[in-house]
């Protein structure tokens, strides 16, 4: 059989010729370092992120106030464990184990999304969690569907389905609250002064100040810029917070002009970058929290690993 | 309704309630994702058991009450749960332990269900069987891997086996209200419901290698009548804060 040699820029070349034709890449396809390295820091962290994202929601599934909000909860964690391990399965195609991945992320190597940092005081957070926060990542993800990355685009989509749902439940809940009592209207009100600006806050630092958009737009894995996705984010959710009578706790918020459907577009107040990068670098009300609960049950969970590799060797060898 | 089918409906209802609770309880716990998922998925199944028979406790009341009211709003000593149900997740062997004991007898509990001559029963047990027959496999074999996994494991089983068996009796016991309907085809024999649990839980325990209690560990009751652990006015607190707090509340 012949054999051919390729140097690398001919392997670049026609890397880049895929990406320039939208040809998705595969994991057995030729890539640059870089590219994987970014693939499997952005893969992963979106995967830690659904996988810690169960914990402010999980603050709630004992206190949920009925039975089929109890049952709509429980459905929707599963769901983001769920896309945890799509997304995990879809990242160990770079080459790289869960196991490693957790690792990185116990040893605070790995990131996750911010926004999970911030606690769950009432209720109507389970709903300003789904409008809000799942909103922002349907904004997001919607984009990443087209990601270059065969495994990520594909996960995408199956995600982008389920998250539509979590969208619509979390503003049923925020609309629901809002048609009820007095303290209902409070924590709803509540919730959406706490979890607006971490909701704006998970598009990421400004294009100017973001040190992953450049390489990642070339590559087509990010395909919209993070203040674009933002203003994308705010234009679409102001109007449905004004029509059940949340008010957006940004008292600089007005209407600046209309997109090209005849939409508005909002000017807005800027985000407390301090605030965004102290939480970010660790120091926000919640991380260190997130990170010692998933390490307990990470450690609690050995022997049942354990028993359940051993119990399959074990069974292995009786096969002969 | 007739206090004694109710009080019969309440303990499917409460039994799968709490019990669902108890896993929900555990999400974002489990000791790898998968499992975790699962859990969840079991707790989801046992809510909309729980659901179907308090939904149509409430449509059979003389009363206007929902499901939810059946559900949430009654003390402590109205609920009908058995012991088993409200005890302690404290460790993956003691959750799939007590999920396994539970699990044989639902198991046999809707298999003879499935053939009474109350509709709602029958139909329920029917719907539920392909539910329960799937966490009977999995929590078996659970047991068996446990036994056949490490010494840690088939200690931590053997543990938790020895710690909830006193409060298996319990799932066998009748009330007065509803004993007369017992055996008449409305409702099963107890004793056959509790031969038939003990000839599967010695064949599991069998292939788990792990011992079955000698059953002269004092047998506790209560949970039936009214009359909880500890544990459960810890998790009534958790379950009826918002509903008691803002009662005119719908959510």
């Amino acid at each position: 059989m012949k054999e051919t040699l390729l140097d690398d820029a001919t392997l670049l070349a026609d890397f880049e010729t895929k990406i320039e034709a939208e040809t998705k890449i595969e994991p057995r396809d030729w890539m640059p370092e870089a590219y994987r390295k970014h693939l499997i820091r952005q893969i992963s962290q979106h995967a830690h992120s659904e996988v810690i994202g169960m914990q402010p929601e999980g603050n709630w599934i004992t206190r949920a106030p009925s039975l089929r909000s109890k049952k709509i909860l429980l459905a929707k964690i599963q769901d983001e464990g769920g896309h945890g391990l799509y997304l995990y399965s879809a990242a160990e195609t770079l080459g790289v184990s869960r196991d490693q991945y957790i690792q990185w992320l116990h040893e605070g190597k790995a990131k996750y999304a911010s926004v999970f940092n911030y606690p769950t005081l009432n209720w109507a957070d389970i709903g300003a969690i789904g409008w809000l926060v799942d909103g922002a990542a349907i904004t997001n993800q919607v984009s990443l569907q087209r990601a270059s990355y065969g495994p990520y685009s594909r996960a995408m989509v199956r995600i982008c389905k389920e998250e539509s749902f979590h969208q619509r439940q979390g503003y049923e809940i925020m609309w629901k609250m809002m048609e009820g009592t007095k303290d209902q209207q409070r924590m709803a009100q509540d919730a959406i002064n706490r979890w607006w600006w971490p909701a704006l806050m998970m598009f990421g630092p400004h294009d100017s100040d973001s040190a992953h958009t450049g390489n990642a737009m070339k590559w087509k894995i990010k395909r919209e810029t993070n203040d674009r996705l933002r203003e994308k984010f705010i234009n679409k959710t102001v109007p449905q917070a004004e029509l059940i009578g949340l008010k957006v706790p940004d008292s600089n918020l007005k209407v600046s002009g209309t997109d090209s459907f005849g939409e508005p577009t909002y000017e807005h107040s800027d985000i407390d970058w301090e605030e965004f990068w102290q939480v970010v670098n660790g120091n926000g009300p919640c991380n260190q929290q997130r990170l010692e609960h998933h390490i307990k049950a990470h450690e609690e969970g050995a022997w049942v690993r354990e028993c359940a590799s051993a119990f399959l060797n074990n069974s292995n060898s009786l096969k002969g | 309704m007739e206090t004694g089918k109710r009080n019969y409906y309440l303990e499917i209802a409460d039994n799968a309630h709490i019990l669902s609770h108890r896993l929900a309880e555990n999400c974002s716990r489990g000791p790898f994702l998968e499992e975790d998922l699962a859990c969840t998925n079991v707790a989801l199944d046992l809510i909309g058991l729980a659901e179907s028979v308090y939904n149509e406790i409430a449509r059979q009341s003389d009363e206007t009450i929902s499901g939810d009211d059946v559900a949430y709003r009654r003390d402590e000593v109205d609920y009908r749960n058995c012991l088993l149900v409200e005890q302690p997740n404290n460790d993956f062997a003691h959750l799939m332990a007590r999920q396994f004991f539970i699990d044989t007898y639902h198991y046999y509990l809707f298999t003879e269900l499935s053939v009474s001559s109350d509709t709602f029963l029958s139909a329920l047990a029917n719907k539920s069987l392909k539910e329960v027959t799937y966490h009977l496999k999995r929590s078996s074999e659970w047991m068996i891997r446990f036994g056949n996994g490490t010494d840690e494991s088939k200690d931590r089983a053997q543990a938790a086996i020895n710690k909830l068996w006193r409060y298996t009796d319990e799932l066998f016991a009748s009330d007065n209200s509803y004993s007369n309907q017992i055996g008449t085809g409305v409702y099963p024999d107890q004793d056959k419901l509790k031969k038939l649990w003990s000839q599967k839980v010695d064949e599991i325990l069998f292939l788990a290698q792990l011992a079955k209690p000698t059953n002269k560990e004092f047998q506790l009751f209560g949970g039936k009548s009214g009359h909880h652990s500890e544990h459960f006015g810890h998790m009534l607190s958790d379950i009826q804060f918002l509903p008691n707090k803002y009662p005119e509340a719908t959510w």
